[in-house]
């Protein structure tokens, strides 16, 4: 173990970490409004909402993330977007959880009883208000850990980004890689870092999972 | 520029090769991790603490860093310990290793969830611990994880894309090459999502038949 | 003749400080149908389970025709010699225990392949044997989750018998059944005394005890109250606990 060489590297990891937890804070928050739309579509009355919803989460669920990546990144200026990689990499990687995300929302929605809908509807409230007021304060509670999850694969997921050349952590090891020929102590040294990354925003997510059991 | 899909069809068969690649190193990863994932579970859960606490260390490392990193790790470390793998090799590896970790631990919390009877009752025929675990205990726990270890197999398969990174030639790569030749990215990706997609509803459709066959068995 | 065949010396047991049996002596012969009766509580699956060392025994001596089965040795020794004698002991739960990952036949042709090297042809030539007796012979290639309590249960007991044991030993087999399915179980029971097998039978049902048993055990509080031919045991109790505990059953159970 060349401690000599990471105490040297590390500044470049701590930079690229940066990098990541970007990635991560802003994929997670286009995750959320993916997922969101999605399971509102897929739950619409209207059928061709749904069609649309079944179709965005079959799709991104159904191939490979990184190549959702390269059609933004590389496929995209041939339909006049022109995306930065970063803006590629958040955009690609969003739409990409989202699906999951929606997947994720849809099922804690449907798991609160349905009991409770009827019993707001017979007290005269709208689809709509129960939805807000009764279905969704529930259906909330219930989505915390399961997107905590989601949450967690994406945070590794950004890693997927090295692909398309963004300096966040793997691009970084995979450059001291090929530098040093030191493989294990790269992986070790970036490997801490997105576990500590992981760590944080696990108890962040143990913290709401609490406080919204105890209100 | 404009999108033009009238040049994928002359590379059918390079997509078709990569697709087959695809597909290889799916089975290949995929039941290194399934038999990998019950390895790993029995010696999580009955070996000497000497096994037991790095097996811990390194599930513990694999479940919370990037499979993208740990496919580094495992290409470039191999190579930098005189291991000079193809990478093909090193992707199964790489893929397979990191799916056993994920099975493994469902397979472990399955293994504790089998009723205390299906133990008694296989010693009271006079079963070995080891004959109970392997012959009774193992096939009962497996057959309660297939949907979601079905799940991780989806999974690996998505995943295996990434394996293009360290250089193994499959579907991704495949098309990778078609768009060095005619800068079409945006189609040779698209027909190669496709790709992926049609293997991903036929793992589907094959896993959803097994769960009905194994429905009697449980 | 009758002989010792199996025979339990001064048993004890305890869980920490709770003793759940206390000194029991028990002998049964060869042949011989003995039913142990009890509240729940009293330490009869215990002292059942501790026959073929599932529940070992805290201390005293467990033997079958001359070999002790709860003998003392370094633990590799012991799981060989345990995993020896228990194929002489048939033993049947009460949740049954049959293996839902196989078939019939697989529950009844796995340990005589696995332990007595038995070929398939015999190893299913047995199956047939047995399920025949406890008439499944028709069910031999359905998985268990299709079987009814009843039928499972008859399943296990043909499973047991495939072992060719020595004795068999009955924990409540009949108390997680559905009223309706308990005579089809307690047939086949009866089938076996008919046959002679040496039987060892917990059970809550004290009918089937009296009209199948030579002998009936009374057991409270982990010690044998009172034993005895089951015309005695039934009918003229000795001990104030035993007609107690009859009593009560008569008044839950209706008679």
């Amino acid at each position: 173990m060349d401690f000599e060489l990471i105490l040297r590297v590390y500044p470049f990891f701590l930079e690229a970490a940066w990098v990541t937890i970007e990635l991560s804070v802003l994929t997670t928050i286009l995750g959320l409004i993916c997922g969101a739309l999605g399971a509102a579509a897929r739950m619409s009355r209207s059928a061709i909402l749904r069609a649309i919803g079944a179709t965005y989460v079959s799709i991104f669920r159904g191939t490979p993330a990184l190549i959702q990546l390269f059609i933004f990144y590389f496929g995209g200026p041939q339909i006049g977007i022109q995306l930065d990689a970063f803006e590629a990499g958040v955009i690609g990687l969003g739409v990409n959880i989202g699906a999951y995300m929606a997947e994720t929302m849809r099922g804690a929605i449907q798991s609160v009883d349905k009991g409770q809908t009827e019993a707001a509807r017979t007290l005269g409230m709208s689809r709509w208000e129960t939805m807000r007021k009764v279905v969704l304060p529930q259906a909330m509670r219930m989505m915390i850990r399961p997107l905590g999850v989601n949450i967690n694969a994406l945070i590794k997921g950004t890693a997927l980004v090295a692909a398309i050349s963004v300096i966040e952590l793997t691009y970084t090891a995979q450059r001291y890689i090929g530098s040093t020929y030191k493989p294990f102590e790269m992986f070790l040294l970036s490997g801490a870092l997105y576990m500590i990354i992981i760590y944080v925003v696990g108890q962040g997510i143990n913290w709401l999972d609490r406080k919204a059991r105890i209100t | 520029m404009g999108l033009d899909f009238s040049v994928v069809p002359s590379y059918f068969g390079v997509l078709l090769q990569g697709m087959g690649w695809t597909i290889a190193i799916t089975i290949g990863a995929g039941l290194l991790s399934f038999f990998g994932g019950i390895i790993f579970a029995v010696a999580a859960l009955y070996g000497h603490w000497v096994i037991r606490l790095p097996m811990r260390g390194f599930a513990w490392l694999f479940m919370g860093t990037p499979l993208l990193l740990q496919l580094f790790l495992i290409y470039f470390g191999l190579i930098q310990i005189g291991i000079d793998l193809p990478a093909f090799v090193a992707g199964v590896i790489g893929l397979g290793l990191h799916f056993a970790v994920y099975n493994s631990e469902l397979i472990q919390a399955s293994i504790l969830a089998v009723d205390k009877g299906q133990y008694e009752g296989a010693r009271t025929l006079g079963l070995s611990r080891g004959q109970t675990l392997r012959r009774i205990i193992i096939p009962q726990a497996v057959r309660a994880v297939i949907p979601p270890m079905g799940n991780n197999m989806i999974a690996l398969l998505k995943d295996s894309a990434l394996v293009s990174v360290i250089g193994v030639m499959e579907l991704t790569l495949a098309a990778q090459q078609a768009i060095s030749r005619t800068y079409r990215p945006f189609e040779f990706y698209l027909a190669a999502a496709f790709c992926y997609y049609i293997i991903n509803l036929a793992l589907e459709a094959g896993l959803r038949r097994l769960e009905r066959r194994i429905a009697a068995s449980r | 003749m009758t002989s010792a065949f199996v025979e339990i010396k001064n048993a004890a047991k305890s869980f920490g400080k709770l003793q759940v049996l206390k000194d029991i002596n028990l002998t049964v012969d060869r042949g011989q149908i003995v039913a142990i009766i009890g509240p729940s509580g009293s330490g009869k699956s215990t002292l059942l389970r501790a026959i073929n060392e599932l529940d070992p025994l805290t201390s005293g001596e467990v033997w079958l025709e001359g070999v002790q089965i709860n003998r003392k040795l370094p633990h590799r020794q012991y799981e060989k010699h345990v995993n020896q004698v228990r194929q002489d002991i048939g033993m049947v739960f009460q949740h049954f225990n049959l293996f839902p990952h196989l078939t019939v036949r697989g529950n009844i042709t796995l340990a005589p392949r696995m332990l007595k090297g038995l070929s398939e042809a015999e190893a299913n030539k047995l199956a047939e044997e047995q399920l025949t007796k406890v008439g499944l012979l028709e069910k031999i290639d359905e998985y268990p989750s299709r079987l009814s309590g009843g039928q499972k249960q008859r399943v296990a007991i043909a499973r047991a018998l495939a072992m060719k044991p020595k004795v068999m030993l009955f924990d409540e087999a009949t108390s997680a059944l559905d009223p309706e399915l308990v005579e089809e179980v307690n047939m086949v029971m009866k089938q076996l005394a008919e046959e002679h097998m040496t039987m060892i039978i917990v059970t809550h049902e004290m009918d089937f005890a009296a009209s199948v048993c030579d002998r009936v055990l009374f057991m409270d509080q982990g010690v044998v109250v009172e034993e005895g031919p089951p015309s005695v045991i039934f009918k003229t109790p000795k001990e104030e606990r035993t007609r107690n505990f009859l009593r009560k059953h008569l008044a839950r159970n209706g008679g």
